[in-house]
């Protein structure tokens, strides 16, 4: 609901924001397509990544794990071989000999011997009867008598057939491992034979292993006492310190942090048939090099996808908003013009309609009291003559100031028949000016001409062109204080548009009043301004095919420019 | 200008009569008439040196009446009278024949001087 909301708020603001102010309206839109466009560029960026980095993970650690637990398993298969093949040594001298035979030193020495040249590590060989009391034993030491009756292995090769002790330091402070079996003769007779294993062998195949620095394997038994000695924790018949899973299971791979902290990933190995467990550890670190140099690359094509990202966006919104701002002030302008256009087409229209309809009764109103002042001029006699003609011509001036806005809105409306002649713009624009000389020296006001020698002709209407400057000109002369300047410029703008601008320094205008500029009717003169003359002018100059602008601050003055096309483009008016 | 003999066609009787009696005092005989068809008639039984013509008339319009006595009279000069501002109508009426066109509301010296220019061009 949240999230749908937001969508909500997003779009709305993006395709339908009504806010007035349009500053704040493209501000807005600008920041909601950024963010729209971040999103759903950088989330899957981010899900990407995330998922990557997961599976990445996830199979770098089966390819560490197996390989770890492989090399656990086949070492301790290595030892358990070892072991094996002992005990069936042992095994094989138990059932090849008679318990006469194994009793006495002599025999048994010589089996010894033969023993010690094709297995090594042997160290004694010694027969225990039933009762557990050592019959006869060939080593280093003096065993010949010992009961063994009491001890635990004793218990556990009666019972078991067999047995493998844990690791143990013999009198000279060597490493050892005790083997036993038991073997029942034809006669009914028990006998336990005995050997001892020098484990400097269990060395050498953890040797083989082939390690590294950051790798460590060793034996343990169930009890976490180590059976051979370890790189990180300590030597023989120490504690192993790190929690070890207890119990039956196959070799299996955990994840712990040691005593000094290192994060390793270690297998556990425990043997079939004694009580060792084969420890293989790494430090995680070590293993997890690859995938830490490949995650600090991903991280780096991350932010530089990112910042890349980030930099796009940043500047296609700003082409885009920049485009729907332009977009809009178009429409907004063409929609201006037509409704001027408009504006001024139904204005015509209403125009033609009064001025005719007044045109009529002003006619006969001029007539009657044109007869009445020919009544009493041609009266000689007539009293109050004076007075009379006075009237009569008041009412006969006032009909003339009639006509001519009638005239005017007439010539407003009316379809302008146009002739095209080919002429100078720069003499048509001195020409203009010639109507204005008077008022210009009376009033002291400077004209300033900036033409351009040499300006293309152009083939336009004489006449209609003259009233477009005319009126300029008058607003401009209106517009001036005594004493101001008027600066007339015209250039060639391109290979078929010539440019006149009039710019004056006077009263300048409000932007309400520039936006009503070129509306029929709208004036600001307080006397005898009938609101058509700049009308008439922008009507003309589209007429022609070309164009009007107007720029005008208060206080500073105005600048008209008019631009015409060397081959007036008549356009149908309306 | 003495006994210059002058119609004036104009539905509006008020102005025409009035024009008509202000030609008089400047001893003009002016006639005057309301209707085309009526000023039709006039001309064939007596022909004026000039005709004043409204263009926009209700029933014959002045550009038809204008056509007929181009027509059947080319030697009399036409000036037509329009209450439109628009030149388009003065310009066809004088693509028609007519001598010239004046706006209305008249003046007076104006149309005296229009008429002379006619009666010249057309002895």
């Amino acid at each position: 609901m949240n999230s749908k909301n937001l969508w909500t708020r997003l779009t709305k603001g993006l395709l339908h924001d009504s806010d007035d102010d349009n500053a704040n309206r493209y501000l807005i839109l600008r920041r909601n397509i950024f963010i729209l466009m971040i999103l759903i560029t950088i989330i899957p960026l981010i899900i990407m990544a995330v998922i990557y980095q997961h599976e990445y993970q996830a199979s770098l650690k089966k390819e560490i794990v197996n390989p770890l637990k492989t090399l656990a398993n086949k070492t301790k298969h290595s030892f358990e071989l070892f072991l094996e093949e002992r005990l069936s040594v042992i095994r094989f001298i138990a059932s090849s000999y008679s318990f006469e035979e194994l009793s006495d030193q002599k025999t048994l020495n010589r089996i010894f011997k033969a023993l010690m040249d094709e297995y090594c590590c042997l160290v004694d060989l010694g027969l225990i009867n039933k009762k557990g009391i050592q019959l006869s034993y060939i080593g280093p030491y003096e065993f010949l008598g010992k009961n063994y009756s009491k001890q635990s292995w004793f218990q556990e090769v009666v019972v078991k057939g067999n047995y493998i002790s844990d690791v143990f330091m013999g009198y000279r402070q060597f490493p050892h491992v005790a083997i036993a079996v038991l073997r029942r003769t034809e006669e009914g007779r028990y006998l336990i034979l005995r050997a001892t294993i020098d484990t400097s062998k269990f060395d050498n195949l953890i040797a083989s292993m082939g390690l590294d620095q950051e790798s460590d394997a060793f034996l343990i038994n169930r009890e976490g006492i180590l059976q051979t000695p370890s790189r990180f924790y300590g030597k023989i018949l120490d504690q192993y310190p790190v929690p070890f899973p207890r119990g039956n299971y196959g070799s299996i791979v955990v994840e712990e942090v040691d005593p000094q902290n290192r994060k390793m990933l270690v297998a556990y190995a425990p043997f079939t048939r004694s009580d060792y467990i084969m420890v293989l550890a790494k430090q995680r670190s070590a293993l997890l090099k690859p995938w830490y140099t490949l995650r600090s690359e991903m991280l780096f094509t991350f932010a530089i996808s990112v910042v890349t990202i980030i930099l796009v966006v940043f500047k296609l919104t700003d082409t885009v908003v920049k485009r729907v701002k332009d977009a809009d002030e178009k429409r907004e302008l063409a929609y201006r013009e037509i409704q001027h256009t408009h504006k001024l087409s139904s204005i015509g229209r209403l125009a033609a309609g009064v001025a005719h309809e007044i045109n009529n009764p002003m006619a006969i109103i001029n007539e009657k009291a044109g007869l009445m002042k020919d009544l009493v001029s041609y009266d000689d006699q007539f009293r109050k003559k004076e007075k009379f003609l006075g009237l009569t011509d008041s009412i006969l001036q006032s009909v003339e100031r009639c006509k001519e806005i009638t005239h005017r809105l007439l010539g407003f409306a009316r379809r302008m028949e146009v002739q095209l002649v080919r002429l100078d713009l720069n003499e048509l624009i001195q020409e203009t000016l010639g109507f204005l000389d008077k008022e210009a020296l009376y009033r002291n006001i400077e004209l300033r001409l900036q033409l351009t020698d040499n300006l293309p002709y152009i083939f336009s209407d004489r006449g209609q062109l003259q009233q477009v400057f005319l009126n300029i000109l008058s607003n401009a002369f209106a517009a001036v204080e005594d004493e101001g300047q008027i600066v007339i410029t015209s250039w060639e703008e391109d290979s078929d548009t010539v440019g006149v601008s009039i710019q004056d320094n006077g009263s300048g205008m409000s932007g309400e009043t520039l936006k009503n500029i070129f509306d029929p009717f709208f004036t600001t003169k307080q006397k005898g301004g009938t609101g058509l003359g700049l009308a008439i002018t922008y009507g003309i100059v589209k007429k022609m095919g070309g164009d009007i602008k107007v720029t005008s601050k208060q206080g500073e003055g105005t600048i008209f420019t008019v631009y015409l096309p060397e081959k007036a483009k008549i356009v149908p008016g309306e | 200008m003495e006994n210059l003999k002058v119609l004036l066609v104009d539905d509006e009787e008020e102005f025409v009569t009035t024009l008509a009696e202000r030609l008089e005092l400047r001893g003009i005989q002016a006639r005057s008439v309301i209707d085309g068809e009526i000023a039709l008639q006039m001309i064939e039984t007596d022909p004026p040196r000039v005709v004043i013509l409204d263009v926009m008339m209700p029933g014959l319009g002045g550009l038809e009446v204008l056509k007929r006595i181009k027509a059947q009279h080319p030697q009399i000069p036409v000036i037509l009278l329009t209450g439109r501002g628009s030149t388009d109508e003065g310009i066809e009426g004088m693509q028609l024949g007519a001598f010239d066109y004046l706006m209305k509301p008249i003046n007076i010296e104006e149309l005296i001087k229009k008429m002379q220019e006619a009666i010249k061009s057309h002895p």
